[in-house]
């Protein structure tokens, strides 16, 4: 059984500070980290892995500084990692990430062929969630989105047994390896990572592939110039006016709203339990 | 690519057992709006199996025209067969613009199509209009990190899509007489041939249905502390039967399960009163819960961005005006005996 897991570096969200003048991204206040639903990912191929046994790749696209979320990958239980580094790849939307992931596929695939790929269910700075099922598609093999449960995988027919989250509950769904799975936090708990993978990750340096290492690319489908999508403008919504201020000592307070709740039509009522 | 052929705005009408979600129905009210701006035909488009009778809530609901692909295999949501005959309609009748609502399953499908047709596709939009001139789809999202909105285009590619966030637009009225046309395709799929296969369905009303459903909301955000100050929001919601989200900080910190996040990335509520507790109203959040009815917002900062939404505002520690709100509410149901709940005025 090989996985291949999809896994982006992004600045730390919950951290990380706004300048109120421009209402711009300071990034140097928010650390890099691996993206959580990644990490989550990551740790369900390491329980595939328990099951089935196989190898753990992992793949990154972003500047070299991203060796660190291949080495945290290696830290949770991955095998080996391979980042794709180049301007060339600079300014990708989501299509043209989906573009340059699957030629790095198409390289690991050709090397070991892969049957499972797992991504985070998006990644936390751009919440877009698009990139999996792209890739899957590139690489012609069902996705299958929003995954909280791999509960079975036959090596021997070739299929898995997965539980997909809906707006209103869950399906079960048999897909056929090889398939793309994108995960939710819910999926499992990120185990602590033994001492030998601590390890082994502090001197793992991963593969680096430029795109010159890529066989048929299309360069016209990387990075800016493949990506459909441009941000035309930025703007601050305009700010409603705002309601009411309920001012007054904290009592006052406390009484004008309980007023407001109370008294008001078509709000809270005391309702006599019989 | 010539842009010329491509004209007409539509609508992923998504339907589970044979019911249209509530997204697909919004997105047909935006819709209209667009597609009278740039004066073209506003078009639903479905999947599925036995999904013929739905055509005229489609129509009712804003669209000119419905186009249908009927079929077995189509039975339940598969990314690979729905994307068959989304392609199938795309490229027969190539609309300029399609919006699907931004659920799981609509999600997923658009983002297959968008590689399949080689197009752009923009997540989660909360706002969205057209340039008349230019004919572009301006799809607006709160951007990554502040209090500010992007606006994503796709010059060079069409369709021009995007998913929208539920609870964001707004249904038309339906007109049960209005007339529209129906176009059904015919579409070649064998089971055989799939390579995923839907064995079971479990709805879960139980854990979903009380955010999106409840009349109260009482949400906190990461002011309240710690999580055991964050209990005292629990006390508040059961004095008077409402349900309690969080903030996407609180849900990090683990205060609370990702089910109970409202905003971008959680759930987008529209209830009767919504409290606002210790929550700076950062855009994420504020896509999430602006439409209520009546928001009541309590935060220490005046210039919290919470209070420009909130219908009442009170500048003040919440960790003492709660305690002091759920006093009075049970002082007040001991003096006169009952519950306070919300109830609709009779």
């Amino acid at each position: 059984m090989h996985i291949v897991v999809c896994v982006k570096q992004v600045p730390d969200t919950k951290i990380i500070k706004i300048n109120p003048k421009t209402n711009t991204l300071d990034r140097r206040s928010a650390p890099a980290i691996l993206n959580p639903y990644d990490a989550h990912a990551v740790q369900a191929a390491v329980s595939i892995r328990e099951k089935t046994g196989g190898t753990i790749s992992v793949l990154s696209m972003g500047p070299p500084q991203a060796t660190a979320v291949i080495k945290k990958s290696i830290e949770i239980g991955a095998d080996r990692g391979f980042l794709i580094s180049d301007r060339a790849f600079a300014g990708a939307d989501t299509l043209a990430t989906s573009y340059a992931l699957s030629k790095a596929l198409e390289k690991i695939n050709k090397e070991m062929p892969v049957d499972m790929i797992i991504c985070g269910k998006h990644a936390i700075d751009g919440d877009t969630g698009q990139v999996g099922p792209g890739i899957a598609r590139r690489m012609d093999i069902p996705p299958v989105t929003n995954v909280i449960e791999v509960s079975e995988v036959n090596l021997e027919e070739k299929t898995v047994l997965i539980k997909r989250k809906l707006s209103n509950g869950y399906e079960l769904i048999q897909a056929e390896l090889p398939c793309l799975l994108t995960v939710e936090k819910e999926i499992n708990q990120i185990e602590y990572s033994p001492m030998p993978n601590m390890i082994k990750a502090a001197r793992y340096e991963p593969v680096i592939w430029a795109v010159s290492d890529f066989e048929n690319v299309d360069r016209s489908q990387l990075g800016l110039k493949g990506s459909p999508t441009i941000v035309g403008k930025m703007f601050t919504p305009p700010r409603p006016e705002g309601g009411k201020k309920i001012e007054g000592s904290v009592d006052e307070q406390v009484n004008q709203l309980m007023d407001i709740l109370m008294e008001k039509k078509d709000v809270l009522t005391l309702q006599s339990s019989k | 690519m010539n842009f010329d052929e491509y004209r007409g705005v539509w609508i992923f009408i998504e339907q589970n057992d044979g019911k249209i979600e509530g997204v697909s129905l919004e997105l047909l009210g935006a819709g209209r709006k667009l597609a009278d701006k740039l004066q073209v035909p506003l078009g639903g488009f479905l999947l599925g199996s036995g999904i013929k009778p739905l055509a005229k809530q489609v129509i009712a609901s804003g669209a000119d025209e419905v186009y249908m692909v009927d079929h077995p295999v189509l039975k339940q949501y598969r990314t690979e067969s729905y994307m068959q005959g989304v392609m199938l309609l795309v490229e027969k009748y190539k609309p300029e613009i399609i919006l699907y609502g931004a659920t799981p399953n609509g999600k997923d499908l658009a983002s297959a199509v968008a590689t399949d047709l080689v197009t752009g596709l923009t997540a989660d939009t909360t706002m969205l209009d057209v340039d008349v001139d230019s004919r572009l789809l301006e799809a607006s999202r709160p951007a990554f990190g502040g209090n500010i909105m992007a606006t994503i285009l796709c010059k060079k590619h069409r369709p021009q899509m995007a998913t929208v966030r539920p609870k964001v637009m707004k249904a038309l009225e339906p007109e049960p007489g209005k007339v529209g046309k129906i176009i059904e395709e015919s579409i070649d799929l064998k089971e055989e041939n799939m390579r995923t296969k839907v064995l079971q369905i479990v709805n879960d009303v139980t854990k979903k249905a009380n955010l999106a459903e409840a009349h109260v909301i009482v949400c906190g955000g990461k002011g309240m502390g710690d999580v055991q100050n964050f209990q005292l929001l629990y006390e508040l919601a059961d004095t008077i039967g409402a349900t309690v989200g969080g903030t996407r900080d609180v849900v990090e910190a683990g205060w609370l399960p990702h089910e109970l996040q409202i905003g971008q990335t959680g759930e987008t509520v529209t209830p009767k009163i919504y409290f606002a507790i210790a929550l700076s109203g950062a855009i994420q959040h504020v896509v999430g819960m602006k439409n209520s009815d009546l928001i009541i917002a309590i935060n220490k900062d005046p210039n919290a961005p919470i209070f420009d939404v909130a219908t009442y505002g009170i500048v003040g520690d919440a960790l003492e005006i709660v305690p002091k709100l759920i006093q009075q509410f049970k002082q007040l149901q001991n003096e006169k005996g009952g519950e306070v709940s919300y109830a609709r005025e009779i």
